[in-house]
């Protein structure tokens, strides 16, 4: 009868961790879901420039450098490959968050002129426009935040002890993650001086 | 001899230095705790469908939209919930709202058809939150416009009943528009189920005490048998169905046989568990595990 008891915890035993790989896919899978959900929201935003500057152009259409600079960061937000491998590749990934970033800053500066044409302001279209930029900016931040998360968990999963051996068998890496100096740069808002 | 001197005079030095310190090193780490920190506020649990933590609203007002919101939940099956907070600083209130909607999880799951309306009041600013399924029809502009035009108006004039009652009319209005799947019922095998999840635990201890006293007194074969055979009824009555009852009936008997008992020590730290509700429902209202994404819209007035 202890041989049958010694059996079942071995075979529970093979239930077990397994070294943390089944972890390791886990984890994996949920940083690809969230990657292609932070890709989605970006790709969302891009989506709606052209509405917007058509919009902006109406009221504003001098306001030529503001309108070019959303115009070209955009082209550029779509030159730069946005696949789901852009996780494994740091350069890449840096080269897509700067991208990104430059069009949040001229997305940025164009609300900040808007401020100075009460009659686009007061357009429906326009005011539409700028609700779902700002829903999109937020859905964008969540998105970053998860996928910060999961690659957070991964990470401690493959620097741990005992996990990092089975890291190291297979080949795996701690994955890049967005970075805060983009951060610091994007969060300065811009300062609406009315002066009135 | 010099070097020993000087090393007992720095020594004595150090010593009269370190009481110095011990104030403000004492100081320093009770500044570490975290009551000292620039506190995130807590989101609050979700017991009801209106949680008012400013005291704005008066009970039949929060009675009143409590059975408006109860209501569409069981024409429509969507989960609106209300929360007034007092502020929501340190952090916006859009991060505040995902915090929020992320744990109180409105809405049913797979479907995301929950939405939140958050009032923090002494911020003067509002949002409303919107879960993945009602997109469609309460997108970022729709919720801008219902906002902005009736709940805006209205707390700038003082009404914040008013103007919670407007938004809420439109926000309900328009994600009656949205196709959703209907509300299901609470079926009695459902409950069922629930109930024997929640039994499991506390009926594997049991069947192997039970099955260590019977085997002491009808042996190893008669006892795993009368084990078997009562675990296996019991699970069966529980309405789990005679394959799993059998699968539990034969489990039981191999474990009493092989004189796995659950000894005294095991049963004791069980008497907790069946403090929990069985089944669910009730009279608390709990989320449906609703996802959010950060959709919505704020506004200040």
């Amino acid at each position: 009868m202890r041989k049958f008891l010694t059996f079942v915890l071995l075979l529970s035993s093979l239930q077990l961790s397994g070294c943390g790989y089944n972890t390791f896919q886990t984890q994996d899978e949920e940083i690809k879901a969230t990657w292609g959900e932070v890709l989605n929201q970006y790709q969302r935003r891009a989506d709606l420039v052209p509405n917007l500057v058509s919009t902006v152009k109406g009221y504003a259409a001098h306001e030529k450098e503001v309108l070019e600079s959303v115009t070209a960061s955009r082209a550029k937000v779509g030159g730069v490959q946005a696949t789901p491998e852009l996780v494994n590749d740091p350069q890449a990934f840096a080269r897509f968050q700067s991208a990104q970033g430059e069009l949040t800053s001229a997305l940025s500066r164009l609300l900040v002129v808007a401020e100075n044409y009460p009659q686009l302001k007061a357009d429906a279209n326009f005011r539409d426009l700028q609700a779902q930029l700002e829903g999109t900016e937020n859905r964008i931040t969540v998105a970053r935040n998860r996928y910060i998360q999961a690659v957070k968990s991964y990470n401690v999963t493959v620097r741990s002890f005992p996990s990092n051996l089975t890291a190291i068998v297979f080949g795996y890496e701690t994955r890049p993650s967005f970075a805060v100096e983009d951060e610091k740069a994007i969060s300065t808002a811009p300062k609406v001086d009315f002066g009135k | 001899m010099t070097i020993a001197f000087a090393a007992f005079s720095g020594f004595i030095r150090l010593k009269s230095l370190m009481r110095h310190l011990v104030a403000p090193v004492v100081l320093c780490f009770a500044l570490m705790l975290p009551g000292f920190a620039a506190a995130e506020v807590p989101v609050p649990p979700l017991k009801a469908r209106v949680t008012d933590l400013t005291r704005t609203l008066g009970a039949e007002q929060l009675a009143a939209l409590d059975s408006r919101l109860q209501a569409f939940e069981a024409s429509k099956g969507s989960q609106i919930a209300i929360l007034i907070v007092p502020t929501t600083q340190p952090e916006d209130i859009a991060q505040f709202g995902i915090r929020v909607a992320e744990q109180w999880k409105l809405g049913r799951k797979g479907v995301d058809d929950g939405a939140l309306l958050l009032v923090a009041k002494d911020d003067r600013t509002l949002r409303i939150e919107v879960g993945y399924g009602l997109e469609g029809a309460l997108n970022d502009a729709t919720a801008k416009r219902i906002i902005e035009e009736f709940i805006v108006p209205r707390f700038r004039q003082g009404d914040f009943y008013g103007g919670i009652e407007a938004g809420l009319a439109r926000m309900q209005a328009v994600i009656e528009g949205e196709p959703l799947p209907p509300p299901a019922a609470r079926s009695d095998k459902a409950a069922g189920l629930g109930q024997l999840e929640q039994a499991l635990p506390m009926l594997a201890f049991g069947a192997l005490f039970l099955g260590g006293v019977l085997r002491s007194i009808l042996g190893s074969f008669f006892g795993g048998l009368v084990t078997g055979g009562l675990a296996a009824g019991l699970v069966w009555l529980l309405g789990a169905g005679l394959l799993f009852a059998l699968i539990a009936g034969v489990v039981v008997f191999l474990l009493t046989a092989a004189g796995v008992s659950g000894g005294g020590h095991g049963t004791g730290g069980r008497g907790g568990y069946s403090g929990g509700s069985f089944g669910g429902g009730g009279g608390g209202f709990s989320g449906g595990g609703g996802g959010f994404g950060g959709g919505g819209a704020s506004g200040r007035w």
